[in-house]
């Protein structure tokens, strides 16, 4: 599709076109320029409800003067900028939570992608019994949500020894009950990807002598990187982004995850720390905004498998 | 040297003839099959099929947290009978889950729709426009939404500065201006705006891609035909992206009929518990009041519409093969 099509005026294009665009970026982008704004805000700013809400004044002003002047003052503009950011990962656990999701995020997704490749090879490539119910399982597990079975797969992963203790309160309890909704995701995915590769590129391999193991090692497996580049990232949001698990398998503070130590260590009771919560949320968002930012084509090429598939 | 091979080809002959029939064996599909599926069965069995198991028995017991299971009593379909004859709570809640459902998806729908034709014509700042509106999608549902906790703050809530600024500016006076998440009506439907605005980024990229696979050239005999813009829209667009929209509508239903998150977050079910959806009140029930057996009926009461959705959508699935 052409991007200016014979006889579209301009009024037309703005109207039908840059107009709507830019209320949908609007729309979308405003939460986050809000976090933003008030990660910024000296606290008297926040709670003045007369002032304009938009803008940071403070440190606006703060970086003018110092621009005015060709004077860098970082501890100036530590106090009316950067305070809240410099309160979060000083005097909270942040950065501990932000370890815990990583190490969660990561271990789960690599699990998951071992799991779901080599049962997503099995789907796709070969012909046993049964075969069609395990797609079909699959399936149905990849659209079962974690709200269903939260409360009994506590009890189940409570019961799980480690180390004489339970695994309740701990990372290993996420790291286990993550691959429940992950597995099911790569499988699907990966099946839908390994069909798109021509059987025969493994069946020529096979002739020359390979067994069907290295052809799927040394063949498919490169041939489909794209496809577990993007299960691997769809994987990772999905674990980063797990909220009811997190909350309900956790209590102890440094144990937490991102989103539960956000919600639950900065708000106490009545009390809301502002300022905190948007750096939190902000931080919190950023490693996940920029792997995508980085693979959004990936990202729009996988969805299409995971559709196709 | 032939000595040397028969000093110790015996043995190795052997490893080698058992490697062999090893690997004979890993080449059979239904072996090999079965070895391949075996991580994710284990997953399957033990995380998910046993846990479901295990929840449905918990729903037939009067199981709290902290009782010991000797002390657990069996009590039948009672925790059933209780939600659905007295629980007013638990009413309230289905009304809820299936008007948030309703109204979300279907704004969702026509949003990313539009949004998805409008980003197919896009050339300039393509990858950079795209990021920006995958972005409510992407990050952590819980932190964005308390974004939205702030900005529907009601004492310094963004929305009503603005329409504070906009009453005196056209001189009507003073307005406080609406409290977001104080009325029940009113905290339903934005509990409902949070969830579009997160779910709309995945209809508009989904959709996006099943335009891609349109072919261009029946727009042009469209076009030949004298068709108009709309009617291009209606007969070519729309039925080019059904096998997308089938897809993306029966996984966004399961999503945002199980959703936690939002209500958990700006509301926890409030205000007087009139803004629950099946998870939150679940949740509500389970953890926060202890009683484990209640709140894992509440969270079975999702499956039989999940269990509807996806058998529509293998029936689906299944008529478009043949």
């Amino acid at each position: 599709m052409a991007q200016s099509r014979v006889g579209e005026t301009f009024a037309k294009r703005l109207i039908v076109y840059h107009l709507p665009l830019f209320f949908f970026l609007l729309f979308t982008l405003f939460p986050f320029y809000w976090m933003f704004v008030t990660s910024i805000k000296s606290t008297h700013e926040t709670y003045n409800r007369e002032i304009n809400p938009y803008v940071p004044v403070d440190c606006a002003q703060t970086i003018a003067g110092q621009t005015r002047a060709l004077s860098f003052n970082g501890s100036a503009l530590m106090e009316n900028c950067f305070y809240h950011w410099r309160t979060l990962l000083r005097d909270t656990l942040f950065l501990r939570w932000l370890r815990n999701t990583l190490l969660v995020a990561i271990v789960s997704t690599l699990i998951s992608l071992f799991a779901g490749v080599t049962s997503a090879y099995a789907l796709a490539r070969l012909r046993f019994r049964g075969v069609q119910t395990f797609g079909l399982l699959i399936f149905i597990t990849y659209l079962v949500p974690p709200t269903l079975l939260f409360i009994p797969l506590s009890d189940v992963i409570g019961d799980l020894p480690l180390f004489h203790r339970n695994l309740l309160n701990s990372p290993w309890a996420l790291i286990v009950a993550y691959p429940t909704f992950l597995v099911p995701f790569c499988a699907w995915l990966l099946t839908g990807y390994f069909r798109t590769i021509p059987r025969e590129l493994e069946e020529a391999a096979m002739i020359d002598g390979a067994t069907r193991i290295q052809a799927m090692i040394r063949i498919v497996l490169p041939l489909a990187v794209p496809g577990l580049l993007s299960a691997a990232m769809f994987a990772f949001t999905l674990s980063a982004n797990e909220f009811l698990y997190a909350l309900v398998f956790i209590y102890d503070n440094a144990n937490k995850t991102v989103p539960v130590g956000v919600v639950s260590e900065l708000i106490k009771g009545d009390v809301f720390y502002w300022g905190e919560l948007m750096s939190g949320a902000l931080l919190g968002s950023v490693p996940v905004a920029l792997i995508y930012s980085f693979f959004v084509e990936h990202y729009v090429a996988g969805m299409t498998g995971a559709i196709k598939g | 040297m032939s000595q040397e091979l028969q000093a110790d080809g015996f043995g190795a002959d052997g490893a080698r003839v058992a490697h062999k029939s090893v690997l004979a064996l890993l080449e059979q599909p239904n072996v090999l099959g079965y070895l391949l599926m075996l991580p994710t069965a284990f997953v399957i069995f033990f995380f998910v099929a046993y846990p479901f198991g295990w929840g449905v028995w918990m729903s037939f017991t009067d199981k709290k947290v902290g009782m010991a299971w000797s002390q657990v009593k069996f009590i039948g379909l009672q925790n059933y009978v209780d939600l659905v004859t007295r629980d007013g709570v638990f009413w309230l809640t289905v009304w809820n889950s299936f008007v948030y459902t309703g109204v979300a998806t279907v704004i969702k729908w026509v949003l990313g729709i539009w949004l998805a034709v409008l980003l197919n014509r896009m050339i300039r700042f393509q990858r950079l426009v795209r990021a920006a509106v995958l972005l409510p999608w992407i990050v952590p549902t819980v932190l964005s939404t308390i974004a939205f906790l702030w900005i529907f703050d009601p004492d310094f809530s963004v929305i009503n500065w603005t329409i504070r600024r906009f009453y005196s500016w056209m001189g009507w006076g003073y307005v406080r201006g609406p409290l977001w998440l104080g009325d029940p009506t009113l905290a339903l439907a934005s509990v409902t705006f949070v969830n579009i605005w997160r779910g709309t980024p995945f209809y508009a990229i989904s959709f996006l891609a099943g335009l891609q696979t349109i072919s261009p050239d029946l727009y042009e005999a469209a076009a030949i035909d004298g068709a108009s813009g709309w009617q291009r829209f209606w007969h070519v667009t729309l039925p080019g992206i059904k096998p997308i929209t089938v897809v993306v509508l029966v996984f966004s239903i399961i999503v945002t009929f199980s959703d936690f998150q939002i209500v958990y977050v700006l509301t926890r079910g409030g205000p007087a518990n009139s803004t629950h959806l099946f998870a939150t009140y679940a949740y509500q029930v389970a953890m926060v009041g202890t009683r484990l057996g209640i709140g894992a009926a509440v969270s079975l009461f999702m499956f039989p519409v999940l269990a509807l959705v996806i058998i529509f959508q293998l029936i689906y699935l299944k008529r478009e093969q043949d």
